[in-house]
């Protein structure tokens, strides 16, 4: 056998060896897009700087599949995870996560007691609100989801979520329910049909999207005339030169949280990173690069009126919004969403 | 006799070494087979069926049901029951099995994931020594009164044997009830119409991918080496881009304010834009597109080796050429349609990207839902039942034509 071959196997079998015995990197998950480019900007790469651990970066579109399947195999390969509140619960519930002891954070006293669930700490706060194009439009475009029903004054296509969750919730509110009674209303088979309904009347116009960036890419290219979509989102798109006026009356909102995988062989560089990110100033500069909420009470006090505004948690945003309600849909999803689904698709 | 019956079992011996190296040749593909085919074929199957979960999580509570019955509205079990209860629920070795059987249970009835959570952090906090006095019932039913309710027992019940056939008889809208197996009320039904549709977007596909792909096949081998070279190349080009840059390309081209509408209303040949995309029109074109060379390539194959002189003779003899396609050059070509079209629909039917991305809630295939199971609401015994509904429906839609056709066409052998 030649020297070159036996070299290469040797250094293949240290490397090998060497993947079991030395931890990997500290490996950082979020949704990608627009979002994880700010989180990059304000988390990972002055953590990093800062801290001189090495972060590796990946992203995922939600679902507990790769979650449930690395701690299954007892063999996590992600540390710290973005997740949305309900898929939160339901991760914590079956076991996947690490629980959060918000005693190994030091900032936990700055940040709104809220913002602390068993297996996670809030990210942010994001918010679904109506959008349009004002080239369409003008200014005088649709103000709330029963303008959203009329497409006889603002003709064209809709674009919504393709999921029954905040669809069914902002049918009811079209419908004239109020945003505290949605819940009560949705909550009952009257409710459920009431909602299924109201969607029947627009259902033609409706043009399902499933990733936070569909809406606002087809809402430029004129194929939607007014859309749901992410605060966070449009602000960047507004950025980009285009003007679609965010619509906080009857916005509907939750918190995305940050979790950590069980089992984990990073859990103290995981809780480290955890810490960095509730800081007031991480979470300031956060806020400058995206607008969604965020936790540290500090930070908001501390934030310039102009940024506030864009946010959905300012006062004047929140007042008529929807605070999704986590455990009616992990109650209810999946009957919920059969029944939605077999509904889009007749 | 002597000499041919040694010269026997000589052949004997050397074709048995024969087989065995060829047997030894084999080996690799046997192995790889049934390490990366059959055993995951095999895992589905059992996922499909397997129901462990509340065993796991209730282990006492299951045993001490055994062969109770809850048929009676008035009917509760009895105080050994809900006993056993609390103890699986204190010595729950963690949380996460407990998650599972809520999750396995909320199937059952949508609230009792909440009812299971809940009670399971009462516990938690508790200890063997609460256990000492009192009923346990009425600790349960302090929790939550849903404990009390025969509903939930009968629905407890159903759902704690080892093997169910809930996932399968879902993923064909159907369910146990008490009365025996029923179809699930009309706003549930999803998983028939679901499947029928996939095979009918499969069946559409691959027959345009017939009607496209004939005329082209056969120019192609009449055409001069240059023009053959380039038809090719053209058939071959979308084989070697990746999925999603052709199918966004197509968005580009095919929006309301894309190449083409803008082209035909300069043209002055229409008005308004037309819905090209995000609809079921937009999904057949990208998907004819993408699938195209999975048609002509064995056909193009198959007519390559049909001599031109066949035609020839039967103009010679009087035949028209219309005559002579459909009755020399059409059979000469069925194990490539065959070929074509089944490895087409079979390739069609499992598509999942392409119709998310161009197509609207109408036109999502079976695909779809065995991601959103997989990934979403991690119900992966339903994802299970839905991929064999698929395999089945292949499989029937084989059969059939191998039937037709015969196997040994379609798979090339003639």
């Amino acid at each position: 056998m030649s020297f070159p071959f036996t070299r290469a196997a040797a250094v293949l079998s240290l490397s090998l060896i060497g993947c079991s015995v030395f931890a990997r990197d500290l490996t950082v998950v979020a949704f990608g897009g627009a979002m994880q480019e700010a989180f990059e900007k304000a988390y990972f790469v002055p953590f990093a700087q800062q801290t001189h651990t090495r972060i590796i970066q990946d992203s995922y579109a939600g679902g507990l599949a790769k979650q449930k399947a690395m701690v299954d195999s007892r063999n996590p390969t992600w540390d710290v995870v973005q997740m949305d509140e309900n898929e939160m619960e339901l991760a914590c519930d079956q076991g996947l996560l690490e629980e959060v002891a918000q005693t190994r954070l030091s900032h936990a006293g700055e940040v709104n007691p809220t913002a602390f669930a068993t297996c996670g700490v809030g990210a942010f706060v994001w918010s679904e609100v109506l959008t349009y194009d004002t080239k369409k439009f003008g200014e005088d475009g649709p103000k709330s989801w029963a303008d959203f029903w009329n497409v006889k004054k603002w003709p064209g296509k809709r674009g919504l979520r393709k999921q029954a969750r905040m669809t069914l919730e902002i049918a009811l509110m079209a419908d004239g329910v109020e945003p505290k009674e949605v819940y009560k209303v949705l909550a009952t088979q009257a409710g459920e049909e009431r909602a299924f309904k109201k969607l029947d009347e627009i259902k033609p116009y409706i043009q399902w999207w499933e990733t936070g960036a569909q809406p606002l890419e087809w809402l430029a290219a004129g194929n939607l005339a007014m859309t749901a979509a992410y605060n966070g989102r449009i602000a960047i798109a507004n950025k980009e030169g285009h003007h679609f006026p965010l619509i906080w009356n009857q916005q509907l909102y939750s918190m995305d949280y940050w979790t950590i995988i069980k089992g984990t062989p990073n859990l103290e560089a995981s809780y480290t990173l955890l810490d960095f990110m509730l800081s007031a100033d991480a979470q300031k500069a956060f806020a400058h690069a995206i607008p969604y909420g965020i936790a540290n009470q500090k930070a908001l006090s501390e934030l310039d009126p102009e940024n506030l505004k864009n946010l959905p948690t300012a006062p004047d945003n929140i007042k008529t919004g929807l605070l999704l309600d986590t455990p009616f849909w992990l109650n209810n999803e999946e009957h919920l969403m059969t029944r939605f689904t077999n509904w889009a698709a007749q | 006799m002597d000499a041919s019956e040694s010269l026997a079992v000589a052949h004997h011996r050397s074709s048995r070494r024969k087989r065995m190296v060829s047997v030894l040749l084999l080996l690799p593909l046997v192995s790889y087979t049934a390490v990366f085919f059959l055993l995951p074929i095999g895992m589905m199957l059992y996922r499909a069926v397997s129901n462990p979960e509340l065993i796991d999580a209730f282990p006492r509570t299951v045993q001490a049901l055994n062969h109770r019955s809850f048929d009676r509205d008035a009917d509760l079990p009895e105080e050994t029951v809900f006993k056993a209860l609390e103890q699986d629920f204190i010595k729950a070795t963690s949380l996460g099995v407990i998650g599972d059987a809520a999750r396995r249970l909320n199937y059952e009835n949508s609230g009792y994931r909440s009812l299971i959570m809940t009670t399971a952090r009462y516990y938690r906090k508790r200890t063997q020594t609460i256990l000492q006095a009192g009923s346990a019932r009425e600790r349960l039913e302090a929790v939550d009164n849903r404990w009390t309710t025969p509903v939930l027992w009968r629905d407890f019940q159903r759902a704690s044997p080892a093997y169910t056939p809930y996932y399968l008889l879902a993923a064909l809208d159907l369910k146990q009830t008490p009365e025996g197996i029923e179809r699930v009320p009309a706003h549930q039904r999803v998983n028939l119409d679901l499947t029928l549709r996939t095979l009918k977007i499969a069946s559409i596909v691959s027959l345009s991918c017939l009607i496209l792909g004939f005329p082209l096949a056969a120019l192609m081998v009449k055409a001069s080496r240059t023009i053959q070279i380039v038809l090719l190349l053209a058939v071959m080009l979308p084989f070697w881009t990746s999925l999603l840059a052709r199918t966004s390309a197509w968005i580009v081209v095919l929006q309301e304010k894309g190449l083409l509408n803008t082209l035909l209303m300069r043209l002055g040949v229409i008005d308004q834009p037309i819905a090209l995309i995000f609809n079921s029109i937009g999904v057949y074109i990208v998907m004819v597109h993408i699938l195209l060379p999975f048609t002509v390539l064995p056909l193009y194959n198959v007519m390559k080796g049909i001599p031109s002189h066949y035609m020839r003779a039967s103009e010679s003899m009087g035949g028209h050429p219309i005559r002579g396609f459909f009755y020399v050059y059409l059979p000469l070509t069925l194990t490539g349609i065959g070929s074509g079209t089944l490895l087409t629909f079979i390739v069609a039917a499992g598509y999942y990207v392409t119709p998310t991305l161009v197509g609207s809630a109408r036109e999502q295939m079976l695909g779809y839902y065995i991601a959103f199971y997989t990934n979403t609401t991690v119900n992966w015994g339903m994802a299970s039942a839905l991929g064999i509904v698929l395999i089945a429906g292949v499989l029937m839609v084989y059969l059939l034509a191998a039937r037709l056709v015969g196997i040994r066409q379609i798979a090339g052998l003639r």
